[in-house]
């Protein structure tokens, strides 16, 4: 019982913190999964071939991939309840191979579903208001929005509601759906940027003007990939009012005038960088002006109906401080370390923001078990009014939890395996699946992962390195976000073997930059050592509390490029 | 007719279950040892020809030939690691794909 | 070639006319688009008219010719280019009343995509409508019932059926 079944009674702490589905929203998914099971039917009798099936399987989440097809599931903004994530688990269980990957991008992939399952899949996710519309193909992808939305004490607004906005508005858009290439917007209403909004196609930071007035600051041309680029700013103040209708002049250009001769070249990014930001902002503003702005006057009212529903719950009045957990922590060494990494600070008192790491020591980034799925939902009820959060750093928050409470639920995690005490250390890397899962991947990404994470794994030595945030992408394609790691890890093919070159200084904040090139590719058995150098350059180097990127940012690149020369003056090939 | 720089095998992908599958003799084969292998170029065109024709068919996807080497045994082992990968699964998770049917029938991987 | 008209297979009566073929003397003829200048000029002001146009048109260099064109086709040189529909949006918005078309091997499945963005009909070839026949046109048209983009079609979108029904 949730608060999603309107015919059964809300339980008690289980209220209405994200978006509840209306009617309208029900009987679409339902008609998306009508169509996509017709769609099936047409295209294994022949009616419709694989060329023109194609674009209709990728705009319900599915690609055929290295060793089976993989269904992306849309986590809008990366919010789940404790219902609908019982029900990814029973979905791994039922269609799949009992796990699942949490993704980049705030949703889930299954990676062992069949063609002829797919509909049934969609139909038990549409029975939780879920979904995987266009979370692939050449459409406007899952709106994705900083993770501790509604939590975190640096939020001017919260961004779900406008991320949901653009949800409904994206969702089969007639003039929008066949795009040179994808298209992802993310936002962000915090002072820090947890939501890497330069590096979107449109990336949107909710602030207020002088008359305090809610808005938009536009940025287009983010995006990582072949030809990475950080986002330019198109307007600086856009009034929410009319937020629908300038996306709608962004993407009519892009529509218009995006290149499709060159599929490497299709991204709005390019469009931008050819063009320029002048001219294309003088493009979208001319769109803008011209557009008929009349069916979109009442838009404020749709936006206050959203916003209604990412109401806070329903939080006890606590003392800021919680005796209980200080005594835990005296009292308990991994469950210290715990709360001290991560745990983070809550915008109400007594509260606490958790990140549940998926990211233990030598597994598989991101991965979960349908039966830590359920852990995580029954925790989330039990500690956390039912709400969980993914994070575009493959991890699982719960954004609600007491601090009197914290304890307890370390425990629980801990009998799951999913108590690693790493958020935000080395070990908490972000990975694609590469090559181990992905038709489009150049070199395995999972296996480089696993042994850096092995060769660091003594929490300690983490705590003293600090934060530093290690991207392994398995292709040029960057879905690992390499670009924007402090250290970035791009699996190539060189002369037939799978081979690494390494980045240093990308950053995926407000204060953000692409990654520099440290040198040729080494080989997977040499990356380790490589990360180690780096790393005890970086400790004997810093100042004070510089961060890995810090230290990188004042030294030079040229210091660093000279740490790998020396190693490998004993012949190593680096 | 000209010889081929390596063997080949035809590889696909299930259109309904997704699986890798392998053209055969006698049609297509979840186990790559049980592979057509082409040793010169009009055989290789024979087993695209038939691959194209399981296209229209609606019964595969994506058909490409891939080069082989002959192992011990005469099983074609695939000589780039992209193959390699396909023949098998995941190589972090031993327990699925290809691998684990291998394992489960005792045999060697 | 085959034509869609609201799901339906319908009479075409509109003939491309080749670029080397004369101007007829009756008829509801298609022109290429270099041939508009021509056409409208030899042709009297009551005769309809067509033209096919390519998907990068600039609806400026049309809107001048509106009232003697009573049909626009926009030509789809992929039905995965979605430029057509951007188009069919500007034309409309330019005040282009006749019909319009989209033409190319376009897919049951784009029917509301087309309707949406104010197109009429749809012209594909003929193989293809042997396999996409009518059944699935007219299914295609039908599988949503409502859609939340504002401006966009004919109905009103969800957003404006919320605000009438708590208004």
């Amino acid at each position: 019982m949730t608060a999603h079944d309107p015919q059964q009674a809300a339980r008690s702490n289980a209220p209405t913190t994200t978006y509840l589905y209306d009617a309208y929203d029900t009987a679409f998914v339902r008609e998306r999964v009508a169509e996509f099971r017709a769609q099936v039917a047409r295209r294994l009798e022949g009616a419709m071939t694989e060329d023109e099936f194609r674009p209709f399987r990728l705009m319900n989440g599915l690609y055929l991939q290295l060793h089976a097809y993989m269904l992306r599931v849309a986590i809008p903004y990366g919010t789940l309840t404790a219902r609908q994530m019982r029900r990814l688990a029973d979905i791994a269980d039922k269609w799949d191979k009992g796990y699942g990957h949490f993704t980049t991008r705030q949703n889930l992939q299954y990676n062992w579903p069949r063609l002829v399952d797919v509909p049934d899949i969609l139909e038990a996710l549409a029975d939780v208001e879920m979904h995987a519309i266009q979370t692939s193909g050449n459409c406007i992808r899952n709106v994705t929005a900083d993770h501790f939305a509604g939590v975190a004490i640096d939020e001017l607004e919260d961004p779900r509601p406008t991320a949901e906005f653009l949800r409904q508005w994206s969702s089969l858009h007639a003039e929008f759906s066949f795009l040179p290439r994808k298209f992802k917007i993310a936002v962000t209403g915090a002072t820090h940027d947890r939501a890497a909004i330069k590096a979107h196609d449109i990336g949107l930071r909710i602030h207020r003007d002088d008359k305090g007035e809610p808005g938009y600051e536009v940025i287009v041309g983010g995006g990582l990939g072949r030809s990475p680029f950080i986002g330019k700013t198109l307007r600086e103040f856009l009034p929410r009012e009319d937020l629908l209708a300038y996306l709608e002049a962004i993407l009519r250009v892009y529509n218009r005038f995006g290149r499709r001769d060159n599929k490497y070249k299709a991204r709005i990014k390019i469009l931008v960088h050819e063009t320029g930001i002048e001219a294309i902002r003088a493009q979208v503003e001319a769109e803008f002006g011209a557009m008929d702005r009349a069916p979109f006057k009442h838009d404020g009212v749709e936006f206050a109906r959203i916003a209604g529903f990412f109401a806070p719950p329903p939080y006890e009045s606590l003392p800021e401080e919680s005796p209980a957990l200080e005594e835990a922590k005296r009292a308990n060494a991994a469950f210290n370390a715990f709360a001290e990494v991560n745990v983070l600070a809550h915008k109400t008192p007594g509260y606490a923001i958790v990140t549940v790491s998926l990211k233990p020591i030598g597994g598989v980034p991101g991965d979960a078990t349908s039966a830590q799925m359920r852990v995580l939902a029954d925790l989330s009820e039990k500690f956390g009014f039912g709400e969980l959060r993914v994070s575009h750093e493959q991890n699982i928050i719960l954004p609600h939890v007491k601090k009197d409470d914290l304890f307890a639920l370390w425990r629980a995690l801990d009998a799951a395996g999913l108590a690693t005490a790493n958020a935000g250390l080395l070990t908490d890397i972000i990975s694609c699946p590469g090559l181990d899962y992905c038709a489009l991947a150049t070199a395995r990404s999972i296996p480089i992962a696993q042994a850096i994470s092995r060769r660091f794994a003594d929490f300690e030595r983490q705590r003293l390195i600090g934060k530093l945030g290690i991207k392994i992408s398995g292709c040029i394609n960057a879905c690992g976000h390499h670009h924007i790691g402090a250290i970035g890890i791009l699996g190539l093919e060189k002369k037939g073997q799978e081979s690494y070159q390494i980045t240093l200084g990308g950053d995926p904040s407000l204060a953000a930059s692409i990654g520099e090139l440290l040198g040729p590719g080494v080989s997977a058995d040499q990356v380790p050592d490589v990360i180690e150098h780096l790393v005890d350059f970086y400790l004997a180097e810093r100042r004070g509390e510089e961060r890995f990127i810090d230290t990188w940012r004042r030294l030079g690149h040229a210091r660093f490029k000279d740490v790998l020369r020396r190693e490998g003056e004993d012949g190593a090939d680096i | 007719m000209t010889q081929l720089k390596n063997p080949q095998i035809l590889f696909a992908s299930d259109l309904r279950d997704g699986e890798v599958l392998f053209l055969g003799p006698s049609g297509w084969a979840r186990d790559h040892r049980q592979a057509s292998v082409a040793r010169d170029s009009d055989e290789a065109l024979a087993l695209e020809a038939r691959g194209k024709a399981e296209i229209a068919a609606n019964r595969v996807v994506d058909v490409y030939l891939a080069d082989v080497a002959i192992g011990a045994g005469g099983a074609p082992e695939p000589l780039h690691y992209r193959e390699k990968m396909r023949i098998k699964g995941p190589s972090v998770r031993r327990d699925l794909g290809k691998q684990a049917r291998l394992a489960q029938a005792g045999e060697p991987r | 070639m085959a034509l869609i008209s609201d799901g339906n297979f319908v009479e075409n009566d509109w003939r491309h006319l080749a670029d080397e073929e004369d101007l007829p003397t009756a008829g509801k003829i298609i022109v290429s688009q270099k041939r508009l200048g021509e056409a409208l000029a030899a042709l009297p002001a009551d005769r309809p008219l067509g033209v096919v146009v390519a998907n990068t048109t600039d609806p400026a260099a049309l809107a001048p010719h509106f009232s003697r064109l009573a049909l626009i086709s926009v030509a789809f040189p992929s039905f995965a280019d979605g430029r057509g529909f951007s188009l069919a949006r500007l034309l409309r918005r330019a005040g282009f009343t006749g019909e319009l078309r989209a033409s190319g091997r376009l897919v049951a499945d784009q029917s509301v995509h087309a309707r949406q963005c104010g197109f009429d009909t749809i012209e594909i070839p003929t193989d293809l409508a042997a396999r996409q026949d009518e059944a699935q046109w007219r299914a295609a048209l039908g599988a949503y019932s409502e859609f939340y983009q504002e401006g966009y079609g004919v109905r009103s979108s969800i957003l404006e059926r919320r605000r009438k029904a708590t208004s």
